[in-house]
């Protein structure tokens, strides 16, 4: 039997496998496709103070082995959230992580101070690197003085495991993981997505209404596996690896990297399955290399 | 319930730039409504990452099979046609609201353009209760207009096509039946130019109508909210709160 047990600053994981913010919506999309108890957590929709609509459609172009999205962020606030959908996923035998973003510090903080309050919502995921918002967003991301203001005023208020969700859009992003710890991170999850573009030679336009956009899926793996290895080199908190990750192998590749956990984002839409699958693949590859425990193979590269 | 299933093609019907796909299901079929779609995943296409919705135009379920009427647009959907018989087709589904069913004393158009045709011939099936059913079908030419033998099975069929090649000349706007038949409930899928001219004739008329959309998806059952429409009640996933929707939540 392998021990699949993770276990983060005050947050336990039943296996390592996560469902990416954005892409599972709040997990009952899903649920006639993936045993929601065989995760060990979903990060649901990334969630802000006030109502927002995102941004126009076209919000999403396909490239080669992957996708654009600028989707903006689209939510019904957090109030919303506490009252309407909170209830219904609130007894899934599963971590139900929320993704929190905001457009300025004060309503980081608040939004985290109301999630705080949750009794069956054990972690927030700082969402500081969204690429497709005109104010916040990624811009608190990119720098270590940003990323240190908004974790710094949201540790204060938020006493459970606050992960920080790192942007890829930056030089050196061990440094900015550092930042993230200084300031109080349980954890830093990794990568968002990559700012990216797709222009129709037809049009001569481009395809996303906000011109750029944050490119996702298989495409991005290689990149998101070098960062994790990079940050998780540099920090001591755990590290949650995400990009492109789209089977059981892929996910081994990011624990042997450093990731003590993973997620599963863009996958989603091409099997909807797959985070089971994930997790039962990661289960064979430790019995068939007669690994006992998981966590045996974190940070396990042969170099 | 939705789900996951390998489909084998049995049959299969090609057209000038679409196919007809035969797909058979080893297990049991969920419950389909008319103007529901499916996600089918295109494997060894590099062009296509994301799965290819379709709209569902027939469903067998004593044996387990649908026809899905595939248009060939880019690569994803061309790897689709070419597809043999045989071949093995992932298929999520069923996706989308639907059409809403019709009282059975209503008179209802259905109204399709191009191969926005494919969804109403099962929707039609659905109807089977009411005293007749109408179809208007819109083309550019007459090769446009697909199995209408099929459709001329379930009511009577009336034609339009850009160049005058089949039926009326013009656009399904300007059929000679609007000034004629009785009806009470249009419902449209086609080019978004055909929907909106439909849509603001229903409106002149007083007609309730509902119209099938096709933004441009990712998911399928609206978790990454990138197929949005912006309606009346804000941006709603076409995927997921559609593709039908009544024109008095639209706000064309």
């Amino acid at each position: 039997m392998v021990k699949t047990e993770i276990k983060l600053k005050g947050l336990t994981l039943k296996n390592p496998v996560m469902t990416a913010s954005g892409t599972f919506g709040y997990g009952e999309e899903y649920a006639d496709f993936v045993d929601l108890s065989e995760l060990g957590g979903i990060i649901v929709k990334g969630t802000t103070l006030h109502h927002r609509e995102g941004n126009p459609y076209p919000r999403m172009a396909e490239t080669p082995m992957g996708m654009l999205n600028c989707v903006g962020l689209q939510n019904k606030g957090v109030d919303y959230f506490i009252e309407t959908i909170y209830p219904r996923i609130k007894d899934f035998e599963t971590n139900v992580i929320v993704n929190v973003s905001g457009s300025n510090i004060d309503d980081y903080v608040t939004a985290a101070a109301k999630i705080d309050a949750l009794h069956n919502i054990p972690a927030i995921e700082l969402n500081v690197s969204c690429p497709n918002v005109k104010q916040g967003g990624m811009a608190f991301g990119v720098t270590c003085s940003g990323i240190e203001q908004v974790v710094k005023a949201v540790r204060e208020v938020y006493n459970k495991h606050l992960i920080v969700k790192l942007s890829p859009n930056v030089t050196n992003i061990a440094e900015i993981a550092l930042a993230a710890e200084a300031a109080g991170a349980d954890s830093v999850s990794l990568i968002n997505t990559l700012l990216g573009m797709a222009i129709d030679a037809e049009t001569r336009k481009p395809i996303l209404s906000m011109v750029t956009g944050g490119l996702s899926g298989a495409c991005v793996k290689p990149v998101a596996l070098r960062m994790v290895w990079q940050v998780s080199k540099a920090v001591k908190i755990p590290v949650i690896g995400l990009g492109g990750i789209s089977s059981a192998t892929d996910a081994i590749e990011f624990l042997l990297a450093g990731a003590s956990a993973i997620q599963i984002g863009t996958a989603n839409f091409i099997d909807p399955a797959i985070s089971g699958k994930v997790a039962k693949g990661i289960v064979e590859y430790c019995e068939k290399h007669g690994v006992e425990d998981v966590n045996d193979l974190v940070g396990g590269l042969i170099l | 319930m939705k789900k996951i299933i390998d489909f084998h093609i049995i049959e299969k019907q090609t057209f000038q730039r679409a196919a007809l796909l035969k797909l058979k299901s080893a297990t049991q079929l969920p419950e389909i409504r008319g103007g529901q779609f499916v996600n089918v995943r295109v494997d060894g296409c590099d062009h296509a990452y994301l799965r290819r919705p379709i709209s569902i135009h027939d469903v067998d379920y004593q044996n387990n099979t649908i026809d899905l009427l595939i248009q060939e647009k880019h690569e994803g959907t061309k790897k689709l046609c070419a597809l043999p018989v045989g071949a093995t087709v992932n298929v999520v589904l069923p996706l989308g609201n639907g059409f809403t069913m019709p009282e059975k004393d209503d008179n209802i158009l259905l109204v399709g353009g191009g191969i926005g045709i494919a969804p109403l011939l099962y929707f039609a099936k659905q109807c089977n209760y009411l005293h007749n059913i109408n179809f208007l079908l819109g083309g550019r030419t007459q090769s446009d207009l697909m199995l209408l033998d099929r459709f001329s099975n379930e009511g009577d069929v009336f034609i339009t096509t850009n160049d005058g090649s089949m039926g009326e000349k013009g656009f399904v706007t300007e059929h000679s039946l609007w000034n004629t038949m009785k009806i009470n409930k249009i419902y449209a899928c086609g080019p978004m130019p055909m929907m909106k001219a439909v849509a603001k004739l229903a409106r002149e008329k007083g007609i309730w109508c509902e119209v099938s959309l096709e933004n441009q998806m990712a998911c399928g059952i609206g978790a990454c909210l990138c197929c949005v429409e912006n309606t009346k009640e804000g941006n709603l996933c076409v995927c997921k709160e559609g593709p039908v929707f009544n024109i008095e939540r639209l706000l064309w």
